[in-house]
């Protein structure tokens, strides 16, 4: 193989592994967005759907489709509930508060799953034929096609909600200043819990077709592609939709080139590079806004 | 805030109350003569120190369930001279830190006679310290590497496993792709946060190019990824005949499925790590044609069955290689009991003296001078998604396991 074919089928796998990461950001991202909070219990919700998405392939022998849609709606009824729960007491707390209650509820989810499901990875069933395609030497998967076609739609789809529709309007509202906007009459904790059932809908989503496409699920898969997620949406602009999906494929292809270029090793010290990079030249990340905070 | 002043005032005391309690326990432990504690009352108790919780759960916990049902036996066949064997569970949690507390507390509040666990090598370095200190036996079910039972070229004399060490497994694998494969170039893909593929992997570099083959390609990946599709992209380009993929099932199964998905044909070999029967469910049964790994035992060997079958009965699922070493490290513990009482100093003793024991996975010895017990190992072929016994290496002879741990 030749040095231009491994590129090309680099770029084919780090965009393939891009579009996971940025599906995970969308969730987080939003959720910044309206109440500026980086919610590191995005990726064990992320969890918590994968795992119901497997009960109900095997349990309930569903076929993907309707166990993708009740993970996602389960999940956002769970997500609904942290925030309720964890989050909504410390709504006029300083924010370091919450980013440590956030913290804290990652854990909890963690293992409390652990201690329900058991540690013991779990393998998906084939549910959807894994078809991989050669075209011209480069192997793609028909998963992966879909993965990021799903990534697309979804982008699309928020973009819309947010910009468009009634709800759209007063999350932004919400999130340019609760209570003023509350004066104006926007329900601002239903439309906080609002925000919360959508980002968890999405990590849900995003579980599922993980542990598709991997065929592996365990209570401690969020971790770390939470992590990476936060680094994708900080690289595209945190709190911005598209952002999130462009900074997630970013991080994909530079992983990816950097496994087949340089080393392996030096795979994560390159994503977490980025972050300090951009955080040091354009904290705003790459669709960002330079904007005075009032902080 | 959320306390009042009487309650703050109660809590304080509570909290001031346990600490004092703890302070106590410990000086008992401490000023006790260690070893010698005797159990009041009709039971034994040994400590169960596990990775019930983190990273290596999966691993602690089937090694728990091992130890728990061989002393589930003893029990039901009426204990040891009439008295049970009490298990006290304690949580290493996955880290070296909470193996020393889970080991100290075991050893000072429950006052046991011995310890098992944990499954995983660091963890139990970690807890070695203590236990030689307090002088309570252990013996670990899994960790592999020379350096649990032997420190500075000296063993540690209360540290015994009841496994093979990875330098065994790495030469065995070597020699395998050399002559029984006929390999000459390989590439070696390790788990670059596991001090477990690290040193099995330098082991199998240096045998393979010993006995004539290069290592071509040098590649890592971490615990808990998902994707290796960059990395094996790059490993394809070096047209390897092996690659060495010392690592745990969960990502091997990961690796195979997307090395195959990729085109790459080349053998695929592994060591005990691989031994899973989910390797099976993630990788495909396709995928794993032409990939071996070597390992404790067949679960086809006569010897093996009555093990497999009561596990089967207790926990109605299949025993993986954790709970195999779990229960010998049981029978070990029930033996050397059996032999000398509850005194821990007569049970390190007896451990020492094992010879010939039946245990689950067939017989084995102690070798006095490195506290591995000398055991044979099999190399495991996967075909179709069944396994198949490929070769068995006979027990290694003391002298060799020497010549094989001066070698590092």
């Amino acid at each position: 193989m030749d040095f231009a074919h491994q590129l090309v089928q680099q770029l084919i796998n780090g965009v393939s592994l891009g579009s996971i990461y940025a599906l995970i950001a969308l969730g987080y991202t939003m959720i910044y967005g309206i109440i500026k909070l980086i919610n590191f219990a995005h990726g064990d919700v992320y969890m918590v759907g994968a795992y119901i998405g497997f009960a109900a392939v095997t349990i309930g022998n569903m076929p993907i489709f309707p166990a993708l849609l009740i993970s996602m709606a389960l999940t956002a009824v769970l997500g609904m509930l942290v925030e309720r729960i964890a989050y909504k007491p410390l709504r006029h707390a300083p924010r370091i508060s919450l980013l440590i209650t956030a913290i804290g509820v990652s854990f909890f989810l963690e293992y409390t799953s652990m201690y329900f499901v058991t540690p013991t990875p779990r393998t998906f069933p084939e549910v959807i034929p894994n078809i991989s395609f050669d075209i011209g030497g480069f192997i793609v998967n028909g998963q992966q096609l879909m993965i990021f076609g799903i990534t697309i739609i979804l982008m699309a789809l928020l973009t819309y909600i947010v910009q468009k529709t009634k709800l759209g309007k007063a999350m932004r509202a919400a999130s340019f200043d609760t209570e003023t906007a509350q004066l104006m009459g926007v329900d601002s904790d239903k439309v906080i819990s609002m925000t919360f059932c959508i980002g968890s809908a999405l990590a849900a989503a995003a579980g599922v077709l993980v542990g598709v496409y991997y065929n592996t699920i365990d209570p401690l898969m969020g971790i770390m592609p939470g992590v990476k997620a936060f680094v994708a949406a900080v690289l595209g602009g945190i709190g911005i939709l598209p952002g999130a999906v462009v900074g997630g494929i970013v991080l994909g292809v530079v992983e990816a080139l950097v496994s087949g270029f340089i080393s392996s090793t030096f795979r994560d010290a390159a994503a977490f590079a980025i972050l300090i990079l951009v955080l040091l030249i354009k904290p705003s990340g790459l669709f960002g806004k330079n904007t005075n905070e009032k902080v | 805030m959320f306390f009042g002043k009487k309650k703050f005032r109660l809590a304080a005391m509570i909290a001031g109350g346990i600490l004092a309690c703890s302070m106590f326990t410990g000086c008992g432990g401490s000023s006790g003569d260690g070893g010698g504690d005797k159990p009041a009352g009709d039971e034994i108790v040994i400590g169960a120190n596990f990775e019930l919780t983190g990273n290596h759960a999966q691993y602690g916990a089937n090694a728990n369930n091992g130890l728990k049902l061989a002393i589930k036996e003893v029990n039901d066949a009426g204990g040891i001279n009439g008295k049970k064997i009490k298990i006290v569970e304690a949580d290493a949690k996955s880290e070296a830190a909470e193996s020393v507390n889970a080991a100290t507390k075991l050893i000072s509040d429950d006052k046991v006679v011995a310890l098992v666990g944990p499954a995983v090598t660091a963890n139990v370095i970690a807890e070695s310290q203590v236990a030689t200190d307090n002088k309570i036996p252990i013996i670990a079910p899994a960790a592999t590497n020379p350096d649990v039972t032997v420190e500075g070229g000296k063993v540690k004399p209360y540290v015994f496993r009841s496994c093979f060490i990875d330098p065994q497994q790495s030469e065995v694998m070597a020699q395998f792709a050399r002559k029984d494969l006929m390999a000459n170039k390989a590439v070696l893909y390790l788990d670059s946060s596991s001090d477990y593929s690290k040193s099995l992997g330098k082991i199998f570099k240096e045998k393979f190019e010993a006995d004539g083959g290069t290592v071509v390609m040098e590649e890592a990946f971490l615990a808990k990824d998902q994707d290796f599709k960059a990395a094996l992209t790059k490993i394809q380009t070096a047209n390897a005949d092996v690659i060495f993929v010392p690592a745990y099932y969960e990502e091997v199964g990961k690796i195979v499925k997307q090395a195959r998905e990729l085109g790459i044909t080349a053998a695929i070999l592994g060591t005990d790590g691989w031994d899973d029967s989910k390797v099976v469910d993630i990788a495909g049964k396709d995928a794993l044609n032409n990939t071996f790994f070597c390992t404790h035992y067949f679960e086809g060997d006569a010897e093996v069955q009555p093990f497999i079958k009561a596990y089967q009965a207790e926990y109605k699922t299949d025993p993986n290689v954790f709970a195999a070493l779990g229960y010998d490290a049981g029978k070990m513990l029930i033996s050397a009991i059996e032999k000398g009482g509850n005194d821990s100093e007569k049970i390190r003793e007896n451990i020492e003296k094992i010879e010939d024991l039946v245990v689950g996975t067939g017989k084995i010895t102690m070798d006095p001078a490195t506290h591995n017990p000398i055991k044979g190992i099999v190399v495991i072929e996967t075909k179709d998604g069944t396994r198949a016994l490929r070769t068995k290496i006979a027990p290694v002879t003391p002298e060799q396991t020497a010549q094989s741990e001066s070698g590092n």
